[in-house]
């Protein structure tokens, strides 16, 4: 059989193929290659390394990530599906579909040094694409600094004594350019001698307006296993996010286009378009990706249960938030 | 060119909803609605479920006037999302009352004895902890969105139909 692989030559470019199992990966100055047993998938490189970087950061999140409507991730927990076309249509009526099952840790070993190496210095894949250079060209530094941030994660509620602290100014992160006529006050404590460490609160719009990424949600405030974590979005985000359990987001300021999509098939759903004060439910059969204009704010509301892992394993996880 | 950016918000009394252009489904899959609306069509302090996830809820109401004194096993909170809102705390004297096992606040009959913690005014976006086992009560001087990260409740109202896009 002709080798259809696109000729890559790593000692012009500087960069290095990874593997994983049955799985090669490749890139030249623009292109990312994903060699798998029947063929080759094609990505232009910056949306690779965008999406790479979620998957990582997220620690390859709840259910799907599909890097676009082909290649991706699916997350079972401690083991995880890399696959080519098990999420589309065509491939899987077609039989093209490729699928590898890996330990969690394992292949993130593997996606955090392709990350490391295929990201040059000046790109930031968390970052909007008018405050970052870009992913092209030959191999030139590298950003581990960048990639390497991880999402700030409350105990109870950020700024409290002991917990995660309040983005500010001191603690290096300035506001946004989009978000430089956010108030910066914070609200009025006036504690009784005693209670200082009780009382609490501080200005999340604030907060928010101060983070250096992109559709990457942190956690700010924990009531059990409800978590509230909001994130500030601009451009696109990288991932399909194919849910396996519903997700709640609440848009706090500006407005999002999300469009759906079936989560097995790729077939158009619908799109919403969530303004300041919206609230929408993704149900669990759905993909879904965001599209927000001018930098947001959005509160994506996560239940991380143990309840939910056994719904998911025993298939009794309900597709629609609420039925009515 | 230099562009001054502007952020767009909203509140109880000027909102500005989205909605859904659907291809294929049905639109109550979403269970859309809109913070404000649902704060602006209840009663003071009727806090209505606008998200659920099990028995985990995100809740809102129109803060107005004074609220009556809540308190609740576990940690809540709470987002002012337009205007003004003052929250009250007291450490009470007496907590052998409240149930571990109940989740969600429930309302106390009369403003609890106990030791005045002090007060958070909350301007739009600011958040408070509403601690366990604390009795809190909230005041505003116009009507204002208050948003509740909470459990299932006494206090929650379930009213899907009446407050999502069908
Ligand atoms: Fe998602």
């Amino acid at each position: 059989m002709t080798n259809l692989n696109v000729a890559v030559s790593n000692e012009q470019t500087g960069y290095q193929n990874f593997s994983a199992g049955s799985f090669t990966f490749r890139r030249d100055e623009y292109f990312a290659y994903v060699d798998y047993p029947d063929g080759e998938y094609v990505m232009p490189i910056d949306d690779f390394l965008k999406a790479l970087m979620r998957d990582i950061a997220w620690g390859f999140f709840y259910g799907t990530v599909n890097f676009d409507s082909v290649f991706g991730t699916i997350n079972h927990y401690g083991n995880v599906d890399l696959f080519i076309g098990t999420q589309n249509e065509e491939y899987v009526n077609n039989g093209k579909d490729f699928m590898e099952n890996f330990p969690s840790e394992e292949l993130m070993e593997i996606f955090k040094a392709i990350l490391s190496d295929w990201t040059i210095e000046g790109f930031d894949p968390f970052a909007a694409p008018q405050e970052t250079g870009t992913a092209w060209g030959p191999k030139n530094g590298n950003n581990d600094e960048a990639i390497s941030r991880t999402r700030q994660v409350a105990q109870r509620m950020i700024g409290m004594p002991g917990d995660t602290e309040i983005r500010s100014d001191e603690t290096g992160y300035t506001v946004n350019r989009h978000f430089k006529d956010v108030d910066q006050s914070n609200p009025v404590v006036e504690a009784e001698p005693g209670f200082e460490d009780q009382i609490h609160g501080f200005n999340l719009w604030a907060h928010l307006s101060r983070s250096d990424v992109t559709w990457n949600p942190s956690i700010v405030s924990i009531c059990k296993q409800s978590l509230l974590c909001p994130t500030t979005e601009e451009y696109i985000l990288p991932v399909e996010h194919g849910n396996d359990r519903v997700e709640w987001f609440i848009q706090c300021s500006d407005e999002i286009v999300w469009e759906i999509k079936d989560g097995k098939s790729s077939k158009p759903r619908a799109s919403l378009i969530m303004r300041a004060g919206d609230v929408a439910c993704m149900p669990a059969d759905i993909r879904h990706q965001g599209f927000s204009p001018k930098r947001s704010m959005l509160i994506v509301w996560e239940n991380g249960s143990p309840e939910i892992m056994e719904k998911i394993k025993n298939g009794t996880v309900p597709r629609v938030g609420v039925e009515f | 060119m230099s562009v001054e950016y502007k952020t767009t918000y909203a509140s109880i009394d000027n909102y500005n909803k989205g909605g859904v252009q659907m291809v294929s489904g049905n639109v109550k899959d979403y269970v859309f609605s809109n913070i404000y609306e649902v704060a602006s069509k209840y009663a003071p302090y009727e806090r209505v479920v606008v998200a659920k996830n099990l028995v985990y809820t995100i809740e809102s109401c129109k803060a107005e006037g004074e609220s009556p004194w809540y308190t609740c096993s576990h940690d809540e909170f709470a987002i002012a999302f337009d205007y003004d809102v003052e929250v009250h705390y007291i450490k009470m004297d007496d907590t052998s009352f409240i149930d571990d096992e109940k989740d969600g606040s429930f309302r106390l009959d009369d403003k609890p004895a106990g030791q005045y913690m002090g007060k958070i005014t909350l301007n739009r976006g600011h958040q408070a902890l509403l601690p366990e086992k604390t009795a809190y009560s909230f005041k505003a001087a116009k009507p204002a969105t208050l948003v509740f990260q909470a459990i299932l409740g006494d206090e929650s109202n379930e009213k899907w139909s009446e407050i999502c896009l069908t």
